[in-house]
């Protein structure tokens, strides 16, 4: 695949494609997960990395191409996403990017239901923003197998680039390890060239161990990106999360020298999380990992904070939501 | 670099705290720190200068104390104890109160100050140093509201000295003046000489907070005015810094009467088995050794790694220093600041020089010129390696690796200090084996340098002793209400060598659970009171002294449970009790009283009330602001001698036995002087009784030989001085070998002060979370 503005995003134009590996259980079982140390990590990550003035503008511009703008409502409609898409390919009033010197700034990706890709293909017709579908019977992920894949095939036909799968958190609880590795094998198989972003609904594990396995085990099976969470869980992505399943990448980077992507989603919504996360991936990862095509944020009203604060950046002053367009 | 650069390279930049505040706050005060006495400032004086060391600039002046000012602040402290301690509990608790609500109010003051003092990252004194020391007075205005009801039999010791160290400026000024205050004392404290900043603005606090004049007295100054604290006429000293100048106070203090708590070196194992999460438990080690430079005294300075992880283990841990940022410590986004002053730097930079053992990785992160040194990880290191054993007060970390969790027990333990330990492991039964195994006064299981006003901190071996922080604490600046009589001396009675009537009965010393013969070969004649020879009492020298004590380590006594420990005790008691008789007919005899039944009968009574006591000295959870427990676990502190007292030959000698082994300690007595065939007949008893040998061992003969070798010897952990005045000073004297407990007794009946003066308190840190 040539690397266009189009597929700049994608990790299997930037980087070897992972192609997954046998399931290794002692790998995946012999993980360890302790809460207490993973948190205290993450609650003083904050007084340990102060990002201010340029370098905070910088990050926070950074932090918008990494954004998947999502909507994903029982509402949406094609003027709802065509908004969103507007917004997308322009996430910040003009003036202010011309300052920043960044006036082709545009968010990652645009994220939605399959009945909504073609509307947001349309939409984005021409800006180089890829379209994320999620799909496989989202956000449970309980209908028939054989519809979850089919719906999967749809949405590459209908021209998703991107595919955010759920995997079966049944399989997780119980423990059922195989049947995980082989459902995210088939999905990863029904995306073809589209890259799959596979949500762990981390909320939903009752563990970290749950996730630094279940993390290991959607890799070895091909994940693109691993996600924390559908946004519709009541706890979605969280820095003790974070921590763990970008841990999950780095030892899965170091055992088979591939890069996995990560998308936290849900629940962040300000700028100052958004640093946050950034400086997490930095320190756990390393700088290569701060780019769209390993790292998007899930986020619908991130962007509008982030854009009140570069405009502070910009102009010195504090600035209202209504100042800025809707997405 | 235009926002567009950085939103390519994602530096994190700088983001410098000011010190604009900071500096004002020194110069509108005329640059000079100094002394604080009796609530007014003075004498100032430019004797030095106070560096920043980070910036190698002069930050202050300071005036180093001379022996004449220090008396002038012990003087004042004096005079103000009395009113102080008189005003009542709630009423030093208001004081402490505001003393709190002050320091929180000017927090980035000394947040700030602490940095530009000591070169600590402002991460650090922000987040860490300076809501502990608020805590900690907090805390202590609780103690002080409590103490009138729920220590009604202690009170306040008097004027307390207190030396601290460059490290933790504040939070251990917090940590001394906190406890003193809240219990009655007043204070004279010497801030470090590198950093007498935070100390200064601490002194405002104190007018402002309504501390009367003299309660506080803030003395700047070097070694020598230290030395001038320790001469002076104090009732305690309190000091924590280094093993080496610990020692020294311990023996200028020999003698003196002034209680004293060491809080000294360390070299903290740390210690990973192969089922961890090894992640976190290097993001631990970051706290353990990279932690204010590695300049901390339990600092998890020796990392030790079970074989089967240890090569993945340190290519992730090197790959983890790289991301270490060193630079100004006032910016935010720093890791690693300043070391304290060029005279370290040049230390550590010596230390790990002269070492040609393993493997040495500086991390790969960029090191400002100036008193900075990169963090530092040496692999492949063996116990008999120097940097295993030696304190470096650096940012190096040293590795071992071990096989099996009794020689990761083995290798932690093999070190002449013990103040504190991490255990890493996710298998609670395998964390919790070790943890109590571990020798040290603190344990950290998956954590590492958490701290906490609740939670007792201090060490065993020597790493010091005494505690702070905690209801264990506020031993260390209390006393009991009930005087401790004086020991009496006596003098042993003479008579004509007339020969007893009957068959010779030769008394010996009792070791190992055997009777044996002096080494010397020599004995003494004891007369009983009316001038006939009652007997024989061996003479025992130096190298019975050394069996007693091999014997004392051979046993596990101190693994047995308080149910059995009772159990034994009981049978001594009924045992002696069915000999009562004989026991007194034998005291009456000796001493010329009739005191003997009565006495026999206190001592039955001491031997079930430690029997009742020794599953009963229970621990504690500490209500520490963290999901999970800190267990402040009574352990006993091992290896005892005692002097027993020349009156009450029998319960003077039963007392220190029976709380001892109630605690789990073993124990050599050495006998009363005047009438030590009360001693030899009670070893028969305990040949009776079930006393697993070597537990007690009983010695006689002139005691001022024994001290001396009871003083000196490297094994034992403590030396009971209970009998004359004089062996306090040549047994604390000796002590400051291994920096060994000695005490000094305790009422009969404060069965309280015995247990406590057997007991370690060990706290054991444990987070948890699913």
């Amino acid at each position: 695949m040539q690397v266009t503005a189009n597929t700049a995003q994608l990790p299997q134009t930037m980087e070897p494609r992972n192609p997954g590996c046998d399931l290794d259980l002692d790998w995946a079982l012999g993980v360890q997960a302790n809460r207490s140390a993973i948190e205290r990590r993450c609650a003083t990550l904050p007084g340990r990395r102060s990002i201010k003035k340029e370098h905070q503008a910088a990050w926070l511009a950074r932090a918008v191409s990494c954004i998947d703008l999502t909507t994903l409502s029982g509402d949406d409609t094609v003027g709802r996403v065509g908004r969103l898409c507007a917004k997308a390919a322009h996430p910040v009033e003009p003036h202010i990017l011309a300052a920043l010197g960044l006036p082709d700034l545009t968010v990652g990706a645009v994220c939605v239901y399959h009945d909504m890709i073609g509307a947001a293909v349309d939409a984005l017709q021409g800006t180089g923003i890829p379209v994320a579908a999620v799909s496989t019977g989202f956000p449970a992920g309980l209908s028939p197998f054989h519809l979850r894949v089919a719906e999967i095939e749809e949405s590459v036909k209908a021209g998703a680039s991107e595919i955010d799968i759920v995997i079966s958190r049944r399989h997780v609880l119980s423990g059922n390890w195989q049947a995980l590795y082989d459902e995210m094998r088939a999905f990863r198989k029904a995306c073809g060239d589209a890259h799959v972003k596979a949500i762990l609904a981390t909320g939903e594990l009752g563990t970290l161990k749950n996730v630094a396995r279940a993390s290991l085990i959607c890799m070895m099976a091909g994940a693109d990106f691993i996600k924390t969470s559908t946004g519709k869980e009541s706890v979605n992505a969280t820095l003790p999360v974070t921590l763990v399943m970008i841990r999950a990448i780095r030892d899965f980077h170091a055992r088979t020298g591939f890069r996995v992507g990560y998308k936290p989603a849900g629940g962040i919504s300000k700028a100052k999380d958004a640093l946050m996360y950034l400086a997490l991936m930095k320190e756990e990862l390393g700088d290569r990992w701060l780019r769209p095509d390993l790292f998007r944020f899930g986020a619908s009203s991130l962007l509008g904070d982030i854009e009140r604060q570069l405009t502070h950046h910009v102009t010195g002053a504090y600035s209202a939501t209504y100042r800025h367009a809707l997405g | 670099m235009t926002v567009k650069d950085i939103f390519e390279s994602m530096d994190y930049g700088t983001a410098p705290e000011g010190a604009d505040i900071a500096l004002q706050w020194i110069a509108d005060r005329g640059g000079i720190a100094g002394h604080f006495v009796n609530g007014t400032w003075g004498a100032l004086r430019a004797d030095r200068a106070v560096m920043n060391p980070a910036t190698g600039e002069p930050l202050a002046q300071m005036t180093i104390g001379t022996q004449d000012e220090v008396n002038g602040a012990v003087s004042a402290a004096r005079a103000a104890q009395p009113a102080w301690e008189a005003a009542g509990g709630p009423a030093r608790a208001r004081v402490l109160y505001a003393l709190a609500r002050l320091m929180q109010k000017n927090a980035r003051l000394l947040a700030v100050m602490e940095s530009l003092d000591n070169g600590k990252p402002i991460r650090e004194t922000r987040d860490i140093d300076v809501p502990l020391a608020i805590r900690h007075f907090y805390h202590h205005a609780g103690f002080a509201q409590l103490m009138d009801a729920d220590l009604p039999d202690r009170q306040a010791l008097g004027v307390c000295g207190q030396i601290i160290p460059w490290n933790f400026p504040l939070l251990m000024l917090a940590w001394k003046i906190a406890p003193a205050l809240a219990m009655g004392n007043t204070v004279v404290l010497k801030p470090a000489e590198y950093t007498p900043m935070t100390a200064m603005i601490f002194a405002e606090l104190c007018t402002q907070a309504g501390v009367p004049p003299g309660v506080v007295n803030i003395v700047t100054g070097d070694g020598s005015t230290g030395q001038a604290i320790v001469d002076a006429d104090v009732d305690k000293i309190a000091f924590t810094g280094s093993t080496s100048v610990g020692r020294h106070i311990r023996r200028a203090t020999a003698g003196s009467g002034k209680e004293l708590t060491l809080e000294l070196g360390g070299k903290s194992p740390y210690i990973v088995f192969e089922d961890v999460d090894i992640d976190s438990a290097i993001e631990g080690l970051v706290d353990a050794i990279w932690f204010n430079q590695g300049q901390v005294c339990c600092a998890g300075s020796r990392l030790i790694v079970q074989e089967g992880i240890a090569d993945d283990f340190h290519t992730r841990l090197r790959s983890r220093m790289d991301k270490l940022r060193i630079g100004n410590p006032l910016d935010k986004s720093i890791d690693v600041g300043a070391v304290v002053d060029p005279t370290q730097l040049e230390t550590i930079k010596r230390m790990v020089a002269d070492n040609t053992a393993g493997d040495t990785y500086h991390a790969n992160t960029p090191v400002p010129d100036g008193c900075f040194y990169p963090p530092t990880l040496i692999t492949g290191l063996h116990p008999a390696d120097t940097l295993m054993q030696e304190e470096i007060f650096g940012p190096v970390l040293v590795s071992t690796t071990f096989r099996t969790p009794s020689e990761a027990v083995e290798v932690a333990n093999n070190t002449r200090y013990g103040l504190a330990a991490t255990v890493w492991s996710e298998n609670i039964n395998l964390a919790l084996d070790i943890a109590p195994k571990l020798a040290a006064g603190v344990v950290w299981v998956n954590a590492t340098n958490l701290f906490d006003a609740a939670a007792g901190f201090g060490g065993v071996r020597e790493s010091g002793f005494g505690r702070e922080g905690g209801w264990e604490g506020l031993r260390a600046y209390t006393k009991s209400k009930t005087p401790l009589a004086a020991p009496q001396t006596i003098a042993p009675f003479t008579g004509t060598g007339t020969p007893a009537i009957g068959i010779d009965r030769t008394p010996k010393l009792y070791i190992g659970g055997k009777q044996a013969r002096p080494d010397g070969g020599y004995s003494q004649d004891i007369f009983a009171a009316d001038g006939t020879l009652a007997g024989q009492a061996p003479i025992a020298n130096r190298k019975d002294v050394r069996n007693a004590v091999e014997a004392q380590t051979a046993t596990k006594w101190a693994g047995t449970t308080g149910h059995l420990r009772a159990q034994i005790l009981y049978y001594v008691g009924e045992n002696l009790s069915a000999r009562a008789d004989e026991f007194a007919n034998r005291i009456n005899t000796l001493t010329g009283t009739d005191a003997g039944s009565a006495e026999v009968d206190a001592a039955i009574q001491t031997l079930f009330n430690y029997a009742a006591w020794a599953d009963k000295f229970d621990g504690a959870a500490k209500g520490v602001p963290l999901r999970g427990v800190a267990l402040a676990m009574n352990e006993p502190v091992g290896h005892i001698a005692a002097l027993c007292p020349d009156d009450t030959p029998l319960l003077g000698l039963v007392q220190p036995m029976a709380a001892a082994m109630a605690m789990g300690n073993t124990i050599t007595l050495a006998a009363s002087q005047a009438f030590p065939l009360v001693a030899t007949d009670f070893y028969q008893v305990l040949d009776t009784s079930d006393v697993p040998g070597g537990v007690v061992n009983i010695l006689t003969g002139p005691q001022d030989a024994l001290a001396k070798t009871m003083g000196d010897h490297l094994n034992l952990d403590a030396v009971w001085c209970l009998s004359q005045a004089n062996h306090a000073k040549i047994v604390q004297e000796g002590s400051a070998g291994n920096l060994k407990r000695t005490w000094t007794g305790a009422p009969k009946e404060d069965h309280q002060a015995w247990l406590t003066a057997g007991t370690e308190t060990k706290t054991i840190w444990i987070p948890y979370g699913a």
